[in-house]
């Protein structure tokens, strides 16, 4: 709803006091996640700001050290620092969650929007091919096309969108079939507006605010996914300082080092329950709950 | 009669999932194809053209493609998933020595997670407090730590640090206990959130107020009538979650280092053997399929009111 129709009907919207208990009644999570995210974004935007260290610079004289002042979350087996190569790490896994959600959303949306317009036989075909791809566990179907088109970041990125899309395109599908047997659809047809013209300007906007905080939500299962993808050896190359491929390249020296297997780990968490909490009180937010 | 009928009817719908993902595989492999040959011998350039046209011949990759599919579905049909380019063996052999392995690591991280997030439920439905609110924030923890640091954790302070538990994959039972923990952490929160949900609307149902009327006591009120509300979503998301528990499974395997379809996987997606890779995904769907039948019969089990509507 816009503010200000809302203003007309209810005149209690006007009161000054209402912003600020709006305000107020945000939880505390809530703000520590948005500036979580704000951080994550300022680490991938510009890390050198926040970790001046080259997170690619090998010094076997310093390989291994604990947490210290000079090096906060240790060295790695190769005496890389650990927090520079963590804040550098947030451009990918956040480019990689972003990216995949984005593609995966937009090819939702089209087939959704194409599949619940055009109905019949059409629809149909759509439907049933969306409900063979969603027989494919999403990891298991991004390994497979990681299988096919290769390794890599722009690969795992391609794999994981690919594997959301039916997810995306069947809650698009469901949200038209409601939006077109709405009073205003129904009104805007009588006065004689064009199908296409009435889906514009109609039907896709009130589709898509529904999508845009599942969005939220699904960048953080992204995000694990990428984890999981780069952790198994799918995705970018050694020396990359992606968090999953971290975890796997220090993995031998765990019996030593602890801090090698907690800190890249620490981050990817942070990171997705940030994602996990904005999304949830966005949906909450949309669904009237909060 | 009319169980068996739906069955029917639930399995034909099943099987024709099943061959149009066959079929998209297929579909999917004329788009990108693999050489066997390419694969056997690596850039090994002194393969003659003649054995070359051999060895494809043999993986059937002569004939036309309408052949080629007729064959690869008459296969499917009947159980067989296709021959490795790597190892020369039948894929279904590979998979049959490995899945045991996946298997008792899945199943025992289902029933660890369901134990708990049963108890969860029982001890925080329809009740405000201190301790909900610690495990829905341990819920949110559970469905947001990528699955490979949680064993990566487990690993380092369980293992090497307090060297409570081995690190080896072999060493019996003991050899399971992080692995399965692992797994049902992930599995967990997600079971867990939507079951308290579920059995939170149950307690604010009538019957719940007739049981109390009658003096029921609280934990006799959520034992026997609240809990089997608690399970319906439970079979539900335990199908849905099927995904996750394959996924937490592979990364699970990886990071203990343990034998499975993870390994297998990942061997063939390195190697490009194509045909082990498809039989894996087909098996995989041939699962899940399988897991939403055995998902309505188990409803009928446990909700009464649809074996009555279904007469």
């Amino acid at each position: 709803m816009n503010p200000s129709s809302s203003e007309l009907i209810d005149p209690a919207a006007k009161s000054p006091a209402r912003p600020l208990s709006a305000w107020r009644r945000i939880p505390i999570g809530v703000v520590l996640a948005t500036f979580v995210v704000a951080f994550l974004v300022l680490c991938a935007l510009f890390p050198t700001l926040i970790a001046p260290k080259d997170p690619y610079q090998l010094s076997l004289l310093h390989s291994l050290r604990a947490p210290s002042p000079e090096f906060p979350f240790g060295t790695d087996q190769l005496g890389r620092d650990i927090f520079s190569r963590v804040v550098h790490g947030a451009s990918y896994s956040l480019s990689i969650g972003i990216g995949a959600t984005l593609i995966a959303v937009t090819v939702g949306l089209l087939v959704g929007l194409i599949a619940g317009s055009a109905g019949g036989a059409v629809d149909l075909a759509f439907m049933r091919i969306i409900d063979v791809l969603l027989a494919f566990p999403a990891l298991f179907m991004s390994m497979a096309v990681v299988a096919l088109i290769g390794k890599g970041s722009m690969n795992v990125l391609l794999a994981i969108a690919i594997a959301e899309i039916p997810r995306y395109a069947r809650i698009v599908r469901s949200q038209v079939l409601v939006v077109r047997q709405s009073g205003y659809v129904e009104a805007a047809l009588i006065l004689g507006q064009r199908r296409s013209v009435t889906l514009i300007k109609h039907v896709l906007p009130n589709t898509i605010g529904p999508l845009i905080v599942l969005s939220t939500l699904g960048i953080g299962s992204a995000i694990l996914s990428s984890a999981a993808l780069s952790y198994l050896g799918l995705g970018p190359k050694p020396p990359t300082p992606e968090w999953g491929l971290m975890l796997a390249e220090g993995q031998g020296y765990l019996r030593k080092a602890w801090w090698i297997g907690v800190f890249p780990g620490i981050f990817a968490t942070l990171t997705v329950v940030s994602t996990t909490i904005l999304g949830r009180y966005l949906k909450a937010l949309s669904d009237g709950r909060a | 009669m009319h169980i068996a009928r739906e069955l029917f009817i639930r399995i034909l719908a099943g099987a024709a999932v099943l061959w149009a993902a066959a079929s998209l595989a297929f579909a999917v492999l004329q788009l990108f194809p693999s050489d066997p040959v390419q694969v056997i011998y690596g850039a090994d350039s002194s393969v003659t053209p003649e054995l070359r046209a051999a060895i494809r011949a043999d993986f059937g990759l002569d004939q036309p493609v309408l052949v080629q599919y007729q064959r690869f579905v008459t296969r499917i049909a009947q159980g067989d998933l296709g021959i490795s380019y790597q190892q020369r063996r039948t894929v279904a052999s590979i998979i049959g020595s490995e899945i045991g392995s996946t298997l008792t690591l899945a199943s025992l991280a289902v029933l660890a997670a369901v134990a708990m997030a049963f108890l969860a439920s029982l001890l925080t439905a329809g009740r405000p407090g201190l301790l909900r609110r610690a495990l829905s924030s341990f819920e949110l923890l559970s469905v947001s730590t990528p699955v490979l640091w949680v064993g990566i954790l487990l690993l380092t302070f369980f293992s090497f640090q307090w060297q409570l538990f081995p690190v080896v994959a072999d060493a019996g039972w003991r050899s399971l206990v992080l692995p399965v923990a692992t797994l049902s952490i992930a599995v967990f929160g997600s079971l867990s959130q939507v079951m308290r949900e579920e059995m939170d609307r149950a307690l604010e149902q009538p019957f719940i107020l007739t049981a109390r009327t009658r003096g029921l006591s609280e934990w006799a009120i959520r034992w026997k009538h609240a809990l089997g509300h608690a399970l319906i979503p439970a079979i539900t998301i335990s199908t849905e979650t099927f995904g996750g528990l394959l996924a937490g499974s592979i990364v699970t395997e990886q990071v203990f280092g343990r034998p499975g379809l993870g390994r297998i996987t990942l061997e063939a997606i390195t190697n490009h053997d194509i045909p082990v890779v498809m039989g894996i995904v087909l098996f995989v769907a041939f699962v899940f399929v399988a897991l939403n039948i055995l998902a309505d019969l188990l409803y009928r089990l446990v909700d009464p009111r649809l074996r009555v509507s279904s007469r």
